[in-house]
């Protein structure tokens, strides 16, 4: 299973072509990594795969716990450390190049926009002349949803969420792949 | 003038971005702020004649009294006008001075323009921690002028003199104003000032306070870094460390001197401190062949004679020090001005290499002689009246008159001989030199040097226009108010002083050699910069050795000492008042039971471990079994998170792991390589302890845990609210989250700041240590750091 040759499925080549229609679904990127891209991981597709297909599905449960939290059991810290776990699955199934293809965005950048959005959602009421975090309620009705339950602290968890997200993202990059840059450059010594 | 200070920020704030597009034309714009705050501050002069104080206050955090305040009174108007004026000409003089094609022009504009709200701001605050705060602001502006863009060793070393000791003061003075401020019931100054508390806490404050103003304007012991300064630029020095900084100590102590010159902690360190560094500063002066070392010395010696003369706090004095203050800015900035148009022009500022400067510079001569004049204390100029009345202050028949009138007069001595030396050193011509070659100084400089120097000759004979304002200040204090300022008395003792302070100043400076000779024999110990080299070197030893002992880099030492204060700081109060009785049944639910044994045998499982991961998964275990506890009280949230906390932690862990060795170290056996068996029962004896310690610590949070948890026999009021509370007021149903968004929510934000901070310092020690790893240069100041952790 851990063969580098299984793992590759080529894309079709872009061409300026019209697209047949014998081809026209045929993948235009890479879904997997080629077989050289993690240099030194030990490969499982099996594994890989599994993450893949459970990945968005461990995202949205994150999601689904950052709005229950106020109602139910959740919240943005357990939210945002299942989010984490999601980028935890794909390090672990692929290593550094396998989590830099799961996110683009830096982590210090996200925990400083954690940290921002929830001082701003604070410091927002004082604009209007009440305490800072005082907090309001909304009740909108959507029309297919009905009458939804909106609480401005709600902003706040999405700080806590983006910042314990970016924190679990940092582990990775400097216990995780900090420690694996160097022991590969240390090899290649 | 609120409104003034601000602009001083703002503008300071744009001009880098300013002088980016019109390079020294940033210094002209910088000066149109100071020259406004000028005007603005003009149109008040009649209210400050009349005694009426203009007042303007602005909250900006009601609830805790703090707010920014501005008195502007006849001390205040004195000094805006000094730092108004002076800035005004200082920026447009540096304008020309600035070289074109350096790059910093925006930082030093900046910096200017700030420096200057500050010392407005000072001079104008009622509020005392506003005081501290422009106090503060001044001293950082002067570090970074002074420093430069630290490139030489020499400006930073300086820069940190100034910074370590003005700061220094700066902290005793905090410290000193709250106390005062405390015993007074007051933080305002004006509130402070009328009705003077009393005490040894308020003796102690004073004292304090007067080490700020002692370092501030650079008095003995402290006077070194202000001669150190000197290699900022001119106009920083003319400006800051001539007419405007140092004069914050002595603006500080007049402040204080109608309310506290009657208490000896007062009057006598000032008057013996301003006295000494007086004679010392001008004798300094007198060996000095750089000519802003030379007036670096001089202004030593002249805030010397100021903090005298508004220390002691009689009416003749305080009038005579209003007049020295704004004379000394007038001609203290005017020389520096010249010296820096002279180094400009000729390349050198050493009076060795200077010759016929006079005949070439006829304009400028003039100029720096007014101001000269001035400083000597010749008529027709302000200096002459200001130290006519100093003498006349001074000429009564007790021993402290008589010692002040002595020193004061041997100061004015060597002022006067230093003066000398200043103007032929720098105009005169030399027997057997050639000329110095010197380009013209150019219209820029010569009109900002001939606007203080001819203030100075205007102001002397129309010093009637000064003396209301002089008077207004010094009415508060007590003596005989029959004198006033003027230019001509009469002929009277103070003015045969004068005389005979010129003829002896001149004979001073014919003898200037032996003056060389015997100056410079203060034996090594008593030297001031000794002295602050001692203190530094002492203190980072002090560091070095306190790091060493605490940061000793062991994990398990720090471990223990976490613990050991855990178990005894509780534990002491403990057993003070004894434990609750615990009444709660052993399990209030059969699934507590197993869980119980599987925590219970993980942890027995750990101690056995020889493999880290091992260890590492059965703590998990642990983890995982107090999560399914909580999770059968019904704690979903709790154990939601312990569940998922303790996976991030084994997550962490595993990652870390892999840079360390499977089995758990056993230093003693590796390195001695299994020859040698004397170091096995050290390690004995050591593990013994760290097992004591960890039993303890273990022992005692369980017993605790256990017994408050059970002692507790229905919801704390507290916790009642907020589950009556959740839904009506953070409209939550879940009580956990209300609390952690909403009720608590600035906990919340305190603690993920923490993890903030914790996760930007685990990713730069991360990192940073595979940097350091890869190094193989010794950088400077590495070996310090290994220094410490050994």
């Amino acid at each position: 299973m851990t063969d580098d040759s299984t793992g590759s499925i080529g894309p079709a080549e872009p061409t300026d072509e019209p697209v047949d229609w014998e081809s026209w679904d045929v993948p235009t990127e890479r879904w997997l990594r080629a077989e050289h891209g993690a240099p030194g991981w030990p490969r499982s597709l099996l594994l890989e795969i599994a993450v893949r297909i459970a990945f968005p599905t461990v995202l949205v449960l994150s999601v689904y716990l950052l709005f229950a939290g106020h109602y139910d059991v959740g919240g943005g810290f357990p939210g945002g450390l299942v989010a984490g776990f999601a980028f935890v699955m794909r390090y672990v199934a692929g290593g550094s190049v396998e989590l830099a293809a799961a996110v683009r965005i830096k982590p210090p950048a996200l925990i400083g926009a954690g940290l921002g959005i929830a001082v701003l959602t604070a410091l927002v009421p004082l604009g209007f002349g009440l305490p800072a975090l005082t907090s309001v309620q909304w009740h909108p009705h959507v029309p297919v949803l009905g009458e939804l339950s909106i609480a401005s602290s709600l902003l706040l968890d999405v700080g806590v969420y983006l910042l314990i997200v970016g924190l679990v993202l940092d582990l990775l990059r400097t216990l995780g792949a900090g420690i694996e840059t160097r022991d590969l450059e240390g090899e290649a010594r | 003038m609120l409104i003034a200070i601000a602009a001083h920020f703002a503008v300071a704030a744009m001009l880098p971005l300013a002088a980016r597009r019109c390079g020294r034309a940033a210094f002209a714009i910088g000066a149109l702020v100071p020259a406004g705050s000028l005007a603005l501050a003009l149109t008040y002069l009649p209210g400050v004649l009349r005694g009426t104080p203009h007042g303007e206050s602005v909250h900006w955090a009601e609830r805790i009294g703090l707010l920014f305040t501005v008195r502007l009174d006849a001390l205040a108007m004195l000094m805006t006008l000094l730092v108004t004026g002076v800035g005004a000409v200082v920026l447009c003089y540096f304008g020309r001075y600035a070289d074109r094609d350096e790059p910093g022009h925006g930082r030093q504009a900046g910096l200017m323009v700030a420096f200057a709200g500050a010392m407005l701001g000072l001079v104008l605050a009622d509020d005392v921690l506003s005081l501290y705060v422009y106090w503060e602001i001044t001293t950082i502006a002067s570090f970074l002028l002074v420093g430069g863009a630290g490139r030489d060793e020499e400006s930073r070393r300086s820069a940190k003199q100034a910074l370590v000791v003005t700061v220094f003061g700066g902290l005793a003075l905090l410290l000193g104003l709250i106390v005062l401020a405390v015993a007074a019931g007051t933080f305002r100054l004006s509130g402070i000032l009328a009705d003077p508390p009393d005490g040894a806490a308020v003796t102690a404050a004073v004292a304090l306070l007067l080490v700020g103003v002692a370092t501030k304007s650079a008095q003995v012991p402290f006077h070194p870094w202000l001669p150190a300064a000197m290699v900022a630029p001119t106009p920083v020095s003319a400006y800051l460390h001539a007419a405007a900084m140092v004069k914050a100590g002595v603006y500080l102590a007049a402040r204080l001197a109608p309310a506290f010159a009657d208490r000896p902690v007062f009057w006598v360190p000032l008057v013996v401190l301003g006295l000494w560094t007086m004679v010392l500063g001008g004798f300094r002066a007198l060996r000095q062949h750089d000519l802003k070392l030379l007036l670096a010395f001089g202004t030593v010696s002249q805030l010397g004679f100021l903090l005298v003369l508004v220390a002691v706090g009689t009416y003749t004095a305080a009038l005579a020090g209003a007049a020295m203050l704004l004379a000394h800015g007038l001609f203290k900035s005017t020389l520096f001005l010249t010296a820096g148009a002279v180094d400009k022009g000729t390349g050198t500022r050493d009076i060795r290499e200077l010759s016929g400067l006079g005949r070439q510079w006829p304009q400028l001569a003039t100029l720096a002689g007014l101001a000269a004049a001035s400083m000597a204390g010749l008529p027709p100029l302000l200096g002459f009246v200001g130290k006519e009345a100093a003498l006349k202050a001074f000429l009564h028949a007790t021993p402290k008159d008589v010692a002040v009138l002595c020193g004061i007069t041997a100061g004015s001595v060597f002022t006067v001989a230093y003066t000398l030396r200043f103007l032929v050193g720098a105009f005169g011509t030399r027997p057997g030199a050639a000329p110095s070659r010197a380009k013209p100084p150019g219209a820029v400089f010569t009109a900002a040097i001939a606007v203080p120097a001819l203030a100075g000759l205007v102001v002397g004979p129309g010093v009637g226009w000064l003396a209301p304002l002089a008077a207004g200040y010094a009415e508060a204090l007590p003596g005989a108010h029959d004198y006033h300022l003027a230019l001509w008395h009469g002929l009277t003792p103070p003015l045969l002083l004068s005389v005979l302070v010129l003829a002896t100043g001149y004979a001073v400076y014919r003898a200037g050699r032996a003056v060389a000779v015997v100056s410079g024999r203060v034996p090594e110990p008593l030297r001031a910069q000794r002295g602050y080299d001692t203190a530094v070197s002492g203190l980072i030893r002090l560091a070095h050795g306190g790091t060493g002992r605490i940061q000793t880099g062991s994990l398990p030492v720090y471990l223990a000492v976490i613990l050991l204060t855990v178990v005894a700081a509780p534990g002491t109060m403990l057993l003070l008042r004894g434990l609750p009785a615990i009444e709660a049944p052993w399990s209030r639910s059969w699934l507590q039971l197993p869980l119980a044994a599987i925590v219970l045998a993980a942890a027995g499982a750990v101690l056995r471990a020889r493999r880290r991961l091992t260890a590492v998964l059965l703590t998990g275990m642990i983890g995982y079994g107090v999560g399914g506890l909580f999770l059968v009280r019904g704690a979903i949230d709790l154990a939601l998170a312990q569940f998922l906390v303790e996976t991030l932690t084994l997550v962490v862990f595993v990652l870390v792991l892999r840079r360390l060795p499977p089995p758990f170290a056993r230093p003693g056996r590796e390195r001695t390589g299994g020859q040698a068996r004397s170091g096995q029962p050290a390690l004995r004896r050591a593990e013994w302890r760290k097992a004591l310690v960890a039993a303890l610590g273990g022992t005692f949070v369980a017993v605790l845990a256990t017994a408050y948890s059970a002692g507790r026999e229905r919801l704390p009021p507290a916790s009642a609210w907020y589950v009556d509370n959740a839904k009506p007021e953070a409209g939550a149903t879940n009580v956990v989250n209300a609390i952690l968004v909403d009720f608590r929510a600035l906990d919340t934000i305190g603690e993920i700041t923490v993890l903030l901070v914790a996760a930007t310092g685990a990713a730069s020690l991360a990192l940073g240590a595979g940097r350091a790893r890869r190094r193989t240069m010794p950088r400077p100041g590495r070996d310090e750091r290994t220094e410490v952790r050994r």
